[in-house]
């Protein structure tokens, strides 16, 4: 038990992004599963982890809920958002929800009381450990429910056949929204727990490059079951610690780790562990978003 | 004032220059590169890498191009070529070339390090000129007419060339180009070699006008390009180039009503706009002739 002990508290920053990263993974994967490639999920977590440590630290809210605020409004701001951005498609609603991030991205730098480009500092180092992988747990176990609930069957009929699915009396575009409102509030959430995991936070922390590292956790993990997105940030964000004596050639590796998933395992880390259920995977069809 | 427009003038041809390689690979083969980034940066080094070895600035240009051109060529060998075999949808093409460009960028900061560089001294033209009252410097001035003729040369390979047609054919419908008899490899080769070239170049141009290239030089540009590709439609060329400028003009027409610190979210808000508005952008037709 001391072993472990001292293991958690050597590692506990890594550990920690582990987990946060593992949720984000998820938050993707929500609007993934549905077919459609959105990267915003970096700037909904900016949002949260501004507004909520603002909220402790200027307002005294208590912590859980400013976590809790912090993801709604994230969602209140994904609402109208994907309410007019769901209208296009492919690279389109990607790049859409990209120039978002951005937006967000320059107004942190530009709103005072954020503390600009210098990051916002003495935030209340207040999320433990266990809070972070409670809240991986429950946001797994909702999604995999979801999934295989009704709502998650209408995200996979949109997926492969949006025209299908809308003859079948789905409202296409109403369960894509919901997929992406709740990724928000997810991401937002995640946000939340990471500004106060680390005393301090920077608008960069949310901008493209870690849109793309999202996308690319829940990409390289895979997307037909919840698994992958948590596989996915597992090995990319252990893999730099684990390198840490090669830190020189560590982007070498995870290039190379990036192109040979998607060359030779196009459906994510986590087909490694279905292997002998192939004729059960082949039904999920995940290719037409990985 | 003047001295404004000289500026929007020269960003604006880097922009393009940069957005057209981008665009081309995206007209042909529905693929968003980002590793282009990598490619623009590649070339500054590449032209540092060479005139440290004391080769001339101007012919440092054309030793970036190819180079850069033979790394587009590997990039579709390596990264796009199996995907395409396999059929897989274009996000997978986006995920592997980011995997390239992180491969590509930290080969560079293994060499030269993250910090910022410098060309050798007195390697780059350092003359000024004057028109009227305006003062205006050698170097910028070669870099926009250059630029300007590659944008020029680039659209007189697609519209009047044989490998022009070839590529819009390809571009149309990559079976029917097939059985007409083009060589589909040959073609991709091509576009690949032109784009990354293209990209190599606005990388060395920029590199040399600001003298300070740097790892993470690209990453500016990517953003900008997408804006650019949206407000011009994506996957036209005559379309990146007056999305550049339009651009780059209103980067500078913003500050003088925005804050500074704002003029980022001008790209930004003008593509958000002109996605909801107009998704096919200013010069973009509908899914049909986009070389």
């Amino acid at each position: 038990m001391d072993d472990l002990g001292q293991f958690l508290e050597a590692y506990q920053t890594t550990i920690g992004f582990i987990g946060l990263n593992a949720i984000l993974a998820l938050s993707v994967w929500l609007t993934l599963y549905t077919g459609q490639l959105t990267l915003g999920n970096a700037a909904f977590a900016g949002i949260a982890a501004y507004s909520s440590a603002l909220l402790t630290m200027k307002a005294g809210f208590p912590f859980p809920l400013a976590l809790a605020s912090g993801a709604l409004f994230a969602a209140a701001v994904a609402l109208p958002l994907g309410a007019t951005v769901f209208r296009l498609r492919g690279v389109y609603l990607a790049i859409a929800t990209l120039a978002f991030g951005e937006v967000v991205r320059v107004a942190i730098l530009a709103i005072p009381i954020t503390g600009r480009g210098q990051g916002l500092v003495g935030i209340p180092p207040k999320t433990e450990l266990w809070h972070i992988f409670l809240s991986l747990i429950v946001v797994a176990v909702v999604c995999a429910r979801l999934r295989q609930s009704n709502v998650g069957r209408a995200w996979a009929a949109i997926r492969e056949d949006e025209i299908a699915a809308a003859s079948q009396g789905i409202r296409v575009r109403r369960y894509q929204l919901a997929a992406f409102v709740l990724g928000a509030l997810v991401a937002g959430w995640a946000g939340g727990l990471a500004a106060h995991f680390d005393f301090a936070i920077q608008p960069d922390e949310f901008g493209f490059a870690r849109a793309v590292q999202i996308l690319v956790f829940a990409v390289v993990g895979g997307i037909p079951n919840v698994l992958g997105p948590i596989l996915g940030a597992f090995l990319l964000t252990a893999l730099p610690a684990i390198l840490q004596p090669l830190q020189e050639y560590r982007d070498i590796f995870q290039g190379a780790i990036l192109v040979l998933v998607i060359v030779y395992l196009p459906r994510g880390l986590a087909t490694l562990l279905e292997l002998g259920r192939t004729a059960r995977l082949r039904t999920v069809g995940a290719e037409d978003v990985a | 004032m003047a001295d404004q427009l000289y500026n929007a003038i020269f960003i604006g041809s880097i922009y393009a220059l940069f957005a057209l390689g981008f665009t081309l690979v995206f007209s042909v083969l529905d693929i968003l590169n980002l590793a282009h980034p990598a490619l623009f940066t590649l070339g500054a080094f590449v032209a540092l890498f060479a005139m440290q070895q004391g080769v001339p600035a101007a012919l440092a240009v054309i030793v970036a191009f190819v180079v850069c051109g033979l790394a587009g060529v590997v990039l579709d060998r390596v990264a796009f070529a199996p995907l395409r075999r396999r059929n897989a949808p274009p996000l997978s093409a986006m995920i592997s070339s980011i995997g390239v460009a992180l491969i590509v960028i930290r080969l560079i900061q293994l060499r030269y390090g993250p910090d910022l560089q410098a060309y050798p001294a007195g390697s780059l033209p350092a003359a000024v000129f004057s028109v009227g009252d305006l003062e205006l410097d050698t170097l910028r001035t070669v870099i926009i007419v250059l630029a300007i003729g590659l944008m020029l040369a680039l659209t007189y390979v697609v519209r009047r060339t044989r490998l022009g047609r070839e590529l819009r054919a390809l571009a149309e419908n990559p079976r029917a180009a097939r059985l007409v008899g083009i060589d589909i490899d040959r073609a991709i080769a091509a576009t690949f070699f032109l784009s990354a070239g293209l990209g190599g170049v606005a990388g060395v141009l920029y590199g040399f006008a600001t003298n300070s290239p740097f790892s993470q030089m690209g990453l500016g540009f990517e953003l900008k390009a997408f804006a650019v590709m949206i407000v011009g439609g994506m996957g036209s060329i005559p379309g990146a180039v007056l999305g550049a400028y339009l651009l780059s003009f209103g980067e500078i027409a913003s500050l003088t009503f925005l804050p500074s610190e704002l003029r980022d979210a001008f790209a930004f808000g003008l593509l958000f706009v002109v996605l909801l508005v107009r998704p096919r952008g200013i010069l973009g037709r509908r899914a049909v002739d986009r070389v």
